[in-house]
C-alpha cells in the first residue's frame, strides 16, 4: 500500500509532524512504513510555464521553438523535441540551472543553432514510472488540463511536494489496505480524530430501482450488492489533484469515472465497479455462480473458463464481472458512455480467493475482497464515489442505490478484564491506562468490575479474542514500556540428550581428522542418485510440484552432493579435500506417498587428494581406503561401539568391487566404505574417491557402557608370530581365531606386517601379528604362554591352513 | 719429597688447565694417576723415610692424588660439555621451516550458530526438541492457527508433496509436538533448531531451504515482559553485553500479541549505518505470547496457562556475525569458505 502525506492530512492533522516522524511512529506501532520517497527531492528550479508561440525548427525535422511565458520579464526561447508541443499549452518548465530527477542539470543549449534556454518536461523526466503516466501524456511532454499561472511553483501545481510511504503490512493488517483506515491508526497512536469524507449528492426523483432489478442468488458469498444507476455523464480527463493523487498510490490515470472508482477503493478500502449501463444489455443484475466451463472474455481481452465456485454478476443471461476480481470486456466503460450502473458489493474473501487464484488474476479489488473488507462502508463507498461522478462527471444519480442486502454490520463485543491485560503482559496498566487506548482506537467500551465489554468496529477485521484486544493495547501503549522480567516457574534443568550429545561428539571428532563439514540441500534428483547405483525406479518422496528436475525429490542418500561439493572445489583448485555432512534422509516404501516417510540420520563423508601432506619432509600420503576406515574406526572407538562393528569385503554398484566394506554392527549392515568407482568418478571428473555412508541412529544404538578395569599389577609376556596363508583369507579371520584361542590371557592381537612376494609362494601371503599375554591374577611364566601359543598355531593350521613362516 | 709431591701436582695442575681436549686430559691422568706415573714412582722410595717421616708423606701423597683426581673430574665435565655443545651446533636447524601439519576440519558456520545458542539457552535450563521435515499439514499450519485458506498461507510458499503431505516452512510445528509430549503439563521450555523449506528462487538473500531456531516457554503465568526478559539475557550473552533491545508490533497466526525483536546495530552503535539500513536497529527474530487456539491444539488449558514463542534464521545469524554477503555461501560447501571456520 502506498500513501500520499499529503492524502492522509485529508483525515488527520499532521501539521507539527514531519513525514519522517510520522512514519517512525506508524512503524514502532506496527504498520511498517519500508520505504519513503520524496516525490520532490531531486527537482530543482521547476516552473509552470505558457506557450506563447512554437514553430519548425528551420534545421531540424523532429524539433519545435516555442517562445515560453515563464513568469520572467522575457520568454524564453525553449527548443522542445516532443511531437505534441503546441502554442497555447500550460506546461511544465526546467528552468536553466535547475535539476531533474537522476541528477539531469539543465543548461543553456544550442541545439542545431538555436538557442534553448530551458526544459519543457514530461512526466518521465519528472520521475514517474512509464507504466502510471496517461497514455495522452505517455508519449511527450505533459499539459496542464486547466490554466495556471506563468511563473508559479509547477512542483505544488502538480502536488509533487509529497512524500508517498510504502506501507509493509502484516496479513492482519488489511484495515490499513485504506486511506481512511491508515488515518485511524495514525490518529490512534497520536490521540487525534479522523475527519471523514464529505460525499454531497443531489437528492433525486427517481431511485435506482426504476431502471435496474438486482436478484443474487447466492447470497452467503455476495451478501449485498448496491446498484447505483448515474444517467447523462460526460466521461473525460479527470482534474489534475485526482490524476496526481492516483499516480502518487501507484494506479495510472485513465477517465474521470474509472479514475474515482479507484480513488474510493483507495480511500475506503471497497473496490467497486462502473458498467456502462446501455453496453449491460438489461435491465436486471443477477450475482450467481458459474456453470462450470461457462466462458467470459475480461477487461484485459482474456477469455476465461469458468469452475462452478466462481461467482459471476451477470445481466439475468450472459456475465458481465467476475465478481470482485475483474469486469467484463463488453460492459465496459468507454469514451462514449452516457450512462452507469455503479456497483458496490461485499464478495465473500474465501470465494473472490479462490477465483483469483484459478484464474492467476490478482488486482487492488481481488486483494482487498480476499481480506474482507468493512461491511459498515460498502454503502458509504457507494455513495462518495457518485458524489464525486456527479461532481466530475456531471449526471443524475439515481437514488437509493437497488440493493440485495444481507449483510451483517454487527459489531463483535470481546470482554477482556484488566486483570488479563496485566497478566499476559507483565505491565501494571490501570484501568485509565487501558481506556485511553480503546478511545483512541474509536473502539466504543463498557467498564464494569475493572473489565471491559469493547465492541470493536467491523473495520478490525483482526480482532476476535481477548489477546487481540490486549495486543493492541499493548502496541498503543508501548512495547517498549513493558517491563522486562525472568519466568516465574520453577527452574528445568537445560541439557542436551544423549543422542544430541552423541551428535556433537561425531562432529567434533571429524573435525579433529581434518574434515570440514558440509551442509547440502535435501532437494535433489533421482537421476542424480542413479550415478551412484541407486535405482531410479526407487519408491521416493516426490515434491508435487518441483521448481526445477534438479530439486524434485528428497535425497535417500548424502553422497551426490559431497560429490558435486569435491567437484565444485576441484575446479577450483582445491585438490585436497574432505568433507562429511550429518544430515536426514527420506526412505519410503510407498510407491504412492501418503505416510510421512522414515527419516533418518546419516553421517556421510566423502575424501579427495592428500590424507596427509608434509611435502619438504616428502611426507605425503594419498587417501585410500585404510585413512577412511581409519577414520571410522576413530569415530567408533569414541562412540565406544567399536566392539558391535566389524568390515565385511562387499560389492556395490556404484564402487570399485574391490575396495568395498559393508560395516555391519551386531551383524547386520549399518553402512559402508568404499572407494567410488573409478568410472563414476569420471562422470564427476573427479580424482580416486573415497566414501562412508552410516546410519547415525544404527551406530549409536546399544552403546557399551564403559566398564573400569584395574591397571595390571603384574607383566605381560609380547609374543610375535609371522603365518603363510592364502591370500583369499582375511586377515580378520586370522584374528578371530587367535582370539578365540588365546582365552582369557590373551588381552590384545595386532596385525603389523602383510606381504607378499619374493620369498612366499605364489597365491600366498604372509601376515604378522603380535601378541600379549597377561594375567591379571599372578606373573606368567613362559611354559602358561607357550602352552596357549601352541594351541592357537594347531588352530590356525586346522581352520585356515596357516603355517608358521620360517 | 714432600717438595717433590708438591711440584708433581703443580705439575700436573698446570697441564689440566691447558688441557682443551678429553684426550689430552686423559693423557694428563694416565701420566701423573697411571700405575707409572711419577706419583706411584715417588712412593716406591718410602721405604727409606724415617717412621716419623712416613707417615706424613704417605698423607700428603693422598692429598695430592686426590685433589689432582678431583681437578682433572671437574675439568672433564667441563671439556664434555663444549664437546657436545660444539657437536650440538652441527645439528642447527632451520626453525622457520613448516612444522609437519596436525589436522583441524572446521565447523560449518550454521552449526556452530546453532550449537552456541543452544548452549545459551540450555545454560537458561532449555532442553532441545526436534521434529520432521516432512510435515503434516495439522502440524505445520492448522495446528498453528492458520486453517486452510487462511490468507497468512501466502506468506510462505510451500513445497507440497501431497494435499496433506509438505516439506515443513517453519520449525514450528515442533511447538505443537513438544506440547502433545508434554500432556497438557507445564512447564515446557525448548528450543527447536533445523532445517525448513520454501519455494523461493535462490539468490544472494534466498534460499529454498534454511534454517530456524524455534523455542516455546509454557507454563501458569508467563507473560510478555518474561519474553523481553529471556531475550535481554540471550541477545547480551550472544551478541555482547552492551546490546540493547527493542520489540516492534508484527503478525505471527501462531502467536498474540506478536513482535519482531530488534537489536542494537553492533556496526554503527545504533547511529545508523548502511548494515542497519540507517535505522540503527538490526531484526533479528519473530516471537509474540503463544495464541490460545494454539495451546489448546497442542493439549493445554489457555485459562489456566500462557506462554511465548520465537523463531529466528540461522543464516542471517550467521551472516550478522561474520559478515557474510551471500545465503548460498552456506550450501556450496567450497573449502575456501569452510575452512575459515576451523578456527572457531
Ligand atoms: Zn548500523
Amino acid at each position: 500500500m502506498l500513501v500520499s502525506y499529503q492524502w492522509l492530512q485529508k483525515y488527520v492533522d499532521l501539521t507539527d509532524l514531519t513525514a519522517e516522524e510520522t512514519a517512525e511512529k506508524l512503524t514502532r506501532s506496527g504498520v511498517e512504513v519500508d520505504a519513503m520517497t520524496n516525490l520532490s527531492e531531486e527537482i530543482d528550479g521547476l516552473t509552470a510555464g505558457y506557450v506563447e508561440a512554437c514553430e519548425p525548427h528551420p534545421d531540424a525535422d523532429k524539433l519545435s521553438i516555442c517562445r515560453v511565458d515563464i513568469g520572467e520579464d522575457a520568454p524564453a526561447q525553449i527548443v522542445c523535441g516532443a511531437d505534441n508541443v503546441a502554442g497555447g499549452q500550460y506546461v511544465a518548465v526546467a528552468k536553466v540551472g535547475g535539476t531533474l530527477p537522476g541528477g539531469m542539470k539543465i543548461k543553456r543549449a544550442k541545439l542545431r543553432g538555436q538557442t534553448s534556454e530551458g526544459m519543457i518536461c514530461s512526466l518521465q523526466e519528472l520521475g514517474f514510472e512509464s507504466k502510471l503516466i496517461p497514455k495522452k501524456y505517455s508519449e511527450g511532454i505533459f499539459v496542464f488540463p486547466e490554466p495556471v499561472t506563468p511563473g508559479s511553483d509547477a512542483l505544488s501545481l502538480l502536488g509533487l511536494n509529497d512524500t508517498v510511504f510504502e506501507l509493509d503490512l502484516t496479513p492482519n493488517r488489511s484495515d490499513c489496505l485504506s486511506m481512511l483506515g491508515v488515518a485511524y491508526e495514525t490518529a490512534a497512536i497520536l490521540g487525534r480524530s479522523v475527519k471523514k469524507p464529505e460525499m454531497p449528492v443531489t437528492e433525486s426523483s427517481e431511485p435506482s430501482e426504476s431502471r435496474v432489478r438486482v436478484d443474487v442468488a447466492a447470497a452467503e458469498a455476495n451478501p449485498y450488492y448496491g446498484a447505483t444507476v448515474i444517467e447523462n455523464i460526460t466521461i473525460k480527463e479527470s482534474p489534475l489533484w485526482l490524476q496526481m493523487t492516483l499516480m502518487a498510490a501507484g494506479i495510472r490515470p485513465l477517465n474521470n469515472v474509472v479514475d474515482i472508482t479507484n480513488y474510493v477503493l483507495l480511500e475506503y478500502g471497497q473496490p467497486l465497479h462502473a458498467f456502462d449501463f446501455d453496453r449491460f444489455n438489461s435491465d436486471e443484475v443477477l450475482v450467481r455462480y458459474a456453470e462450470n466451463g461457462e466462458q467470459m472474455t475480461t477487461l484485459d481481452e482474456e477469455t476465461r473458463v469458468m469452475q462452478a465456485d466462481h461467482l459471476l454478476i451477470t445481466n439475468g443471461k450472459t456475465p458481465v464481472a467476475m465478481a470482485g476480481v475483474m469486469g467484463g470486456a463488453t460492459s465496459e466503460v468507454q469514451n462514449d458512455t452516457k450512462n452507469i450502473l455503479l456497483e458496490a458489493a461485499y464478495f465473500d474473501p474465501v470465494t473472490v480467493r479462490k477465483a483469483s487464484r484459478d484464474h492467476g488474476l490478482r488486482s487492488d479489488s481481488s486483494v482487498r475482497f480476499e481480506k474482507g473488507v468493512d461491511p459498515q462502508r460498502v454503502r458509504d463507498a457507494g455513495k462518495r464515489a457518485a458524489s464525486l461522478i456527479e461532481e466530475l462527471a456531471g449526471g443524475r444519480v439515481l437514488l437509493p442505490p437497488e440493493e440485495f442486502d444481507q449483510l451483517d454490520r454487527s459489531e463483535r463485543q470481546i470482554r477482556v478484564s484488566l486483570t488479563q491485560i496485566n497478566g499476559l503482559l507483565g505491565t501494571d496498566l490501570t484501568v485509565e491506562d487501558a481506556a485511553d487506548v480503546f478511545r483512541r482506537l474509536q473502539f466504543t467500551f463498557e467498564i464494569s468490575d475493572e473489565t471491559f465489554a469493547v465492541d470493536v468496529p467491523t473495520r478490525r477485521q483482526d480482532i476476535f479474542i481477548e489477546a487481540d484486544l490486549i495486543e493492541e493495547v499493548a502496541r498503543l501503549y508501548g512495547y517498549d514500556r513493558i517491563p522486562v522480567t525472568l519466568p516465574n516457574s520453577a527452574t528445568t534443568p537445560g541439557k542436551l540428550s544423549d543422542r544430541q550429545k552423541k551428535q556433537r561428539q561425531t562432529r567434533r571428532f571429524f573435525e579433529n581428522t581434518g574434515m570440514h563439514e558440509a551442509v547440502s540441500y535435501s532437494l535433489t534428483s533421482a537421476a542424480k542418485e542413479a550415478r551412484i547405483g541407486i535405482d531410479q525406479q526407487m519408491p521416493r518422496v516426490d515434491v508435487a510440484l518441483p521448481m526445477s528436475e534438479e530439486r524434485s525429490a528428497l535425497r535417500t542418500t548424502l553422497l551426490p552432493h559431497l560429490l558435486d561439493a569435491l567437484e565444485y572445489n576441484k575446479n577450483r583448485n582445491e585438490y585436497n579435500v574432505h568433507l562429511y555432512e550429518l544430515g536426514s534422509v527420506f526412505l519410503t516404501e510407498q510407491t504412492a506417498i501418503n505416510e510421512q516417510p522414515d527419516e533418518k540420520t546419516y553421517i556421510s563423508g566423502a575424501f579427495m587428494g592428500r590424507w596427509f601432506e608434509h611435502a619438504w619432509q616428502k611426507e605425503n600420503r594419498d587417501v585410500d581406503f585404510f585413512a577412511v576406515k581409519g577414520v571410522l574406526e576413530g569415530l567408533f572407538a569414541e562412540l565406544n561401539t567399536s566392539e558391535r562393528i566389524a568390515f565385511v569385503q562387499t560389492e556395490k554398484e556404484g564402487f570399485h568391487p574391490g575396495q568395498t566394506a559393508a560395516i555391519m554392527a551386531d551383524g547386520i549392515e549399518i553402512g559402508f566404505v568404499a572407494q567410488l568407482h573409478p568410472s563414476v568418478a569420471k562422470t564427476w571428473s573427479l580424482p580416486a574417491v573415497f566414501v562412508f555412508e552410516i546410519d547415525f541412529d544404527e551406530l549409536i544404538k546399544g552403546e557399551m557402557p564403559m566398564s573400569y578395569q584395574p591397571v595390571p599389577r603384574f607383566p605381560a609376556i609380547d609374543r610375535d608370530i609371522a603365518l603363510i596363508v592364502d591370500k583369499t583369507v582375511s586377515a580378520e579371520e586370522v584374528a578371530d581365531v587367535i582370539r578365540r584361542e588365546g582365552g582369557s590371557i590373551l588381552t590384545n592381537v595386532a596385525l603389523f606386517d602383510v606381504y607378499e612376494g619374493e620369498h612366499i609362494e605364489s597365491g600366498k601371503k604372509s601376515l604378522a601379528f603380535s601378541l600379549r599375554y597377561l594375567d591379571p591374577e599372578k606373573t606368567l611364566k613362559e611354559e602358561d604362554v607357550t602352552d596357549v601359543h601352541e594351541t592357537i598355531l594347531k588352530a590356525l593350521y586346522t581352520a585356515l591352513g596357516a603355517e608358521l613362516r620360517q | 719429597m714432600l717438595e717433590r709431591l708438591q711440584e708433581l701436582y703443580d705439575e700436573a695442575a698446570k697441564k689440566v688447565d691447558d688441557a682443551v681436549t678429553l684426550q689430552q686430559l686423559n693423557d694428563v691422568r694416565v701420566a701423573y694417576l697411571g700405575k707409572k706415573g711419577p706419583i706411584t714412582e715417588l712412593m716406591k722410595g718410602m721405604g727409606s723415610l724415617s717412621a716419623d717421616e712416613r707417615p706424613k708423606v704417605g698423607q700428603k701423597a693422598n692429598e695430592v692424588r686426590e685433589s689432582l683426581t678431583k681437578k682433572i673430574e671437574e675439568k672433564e665435565a667441563v671439556l664434555e660439555k663444549e664437546e657436545l655443545n660444539n657437536k650440538l651446533k652441527n645439528e642447527q636447524i632451520d626453525v622457520t621451516l613448516p612444522g609437519r601439519p596436525v589436522p583441524k576440519g572446521a565447523r560449518h558456520p550454521l552449526t556452530s550458530v546453532v550449537e552456541t545458542i543452544e548452549d545459551v539457552f540450555i545454560g537458561m535450563g532449555f532442553t532441545v526438541a526436534e521434529g520432521p521435515e516432512v510435515e503434516t499439514d495439522y502440524y505445520n499450519f492448522e495446528s498453528l492457527n492458520l486453517p486452510k485458506h487462511h490468507p497468512a498461507r501466502d506468506m510462505q510458499d510451500t513445497f507440497f508433496i501431497t494435499s496433506d503431505l509438505l516439506l515443513r516452512t517453519q520449525t514450528s510445528p515442533v511447538q505443537t509436538r513438544s506440547m502433545e509430549k508434554h500432556r497438557g503439563q507445564g512447564p515446557v521450555k525448548i528450543i527447536c533448531p533445523g532445517k525448513v523449506y520454501r519455494r523461493d528462487e535462490d539468490d544472494a538473500t534466498h534460499s529454498h531451504q534454511f534454517m530456524q531456531i524455534e523455542g516455546l516457554v509454557v507454563d501458569e503465568g508467563i507473560r510478555m515482559s518474561d519474553l523481553k526478559g529471556i531475550f535481554a539475557t540471550f541477545v547480551k550473552q550472544y551478541f555482547g553485553e552492551d546490546r540493547d533491545i527493542r520489540l516492534r508490533p508484527s503478525f505471527f497466526p501462531f502467536t498474540e500479541p506478536s513482535a519482531e525483536l530488534d537489536i542494537s546495530c553492533a556496526m554503527c552503535n545504533g547511529e545508523g549505518c548502511r548494515t542497519c539500513k540507517h535505522t540503527g536497529w538490526i531484526e533479528v527474530l519473530g516471537a509474540g505470547m503463544v495464541h490460545p487456539n494454539v495451546l489448546e491444539m497442542g493439549g493445554f488449558d489457555p485459562e489456566k496457562y500462557t506462554g511465548f514463542a520465537f523463531g529466528m534464521g540461522v543464516e542471517r545469524f550467521a551472516m550478522l556475525k561474520y559478515g557474510i554477503d551471500d545465503i548460498r555461501h552456506f550450501y556450496t560447501n567450497d573449502a575456501r569458505f569452510l575452512r575459515q571456520f576451523a578456527r572457531e
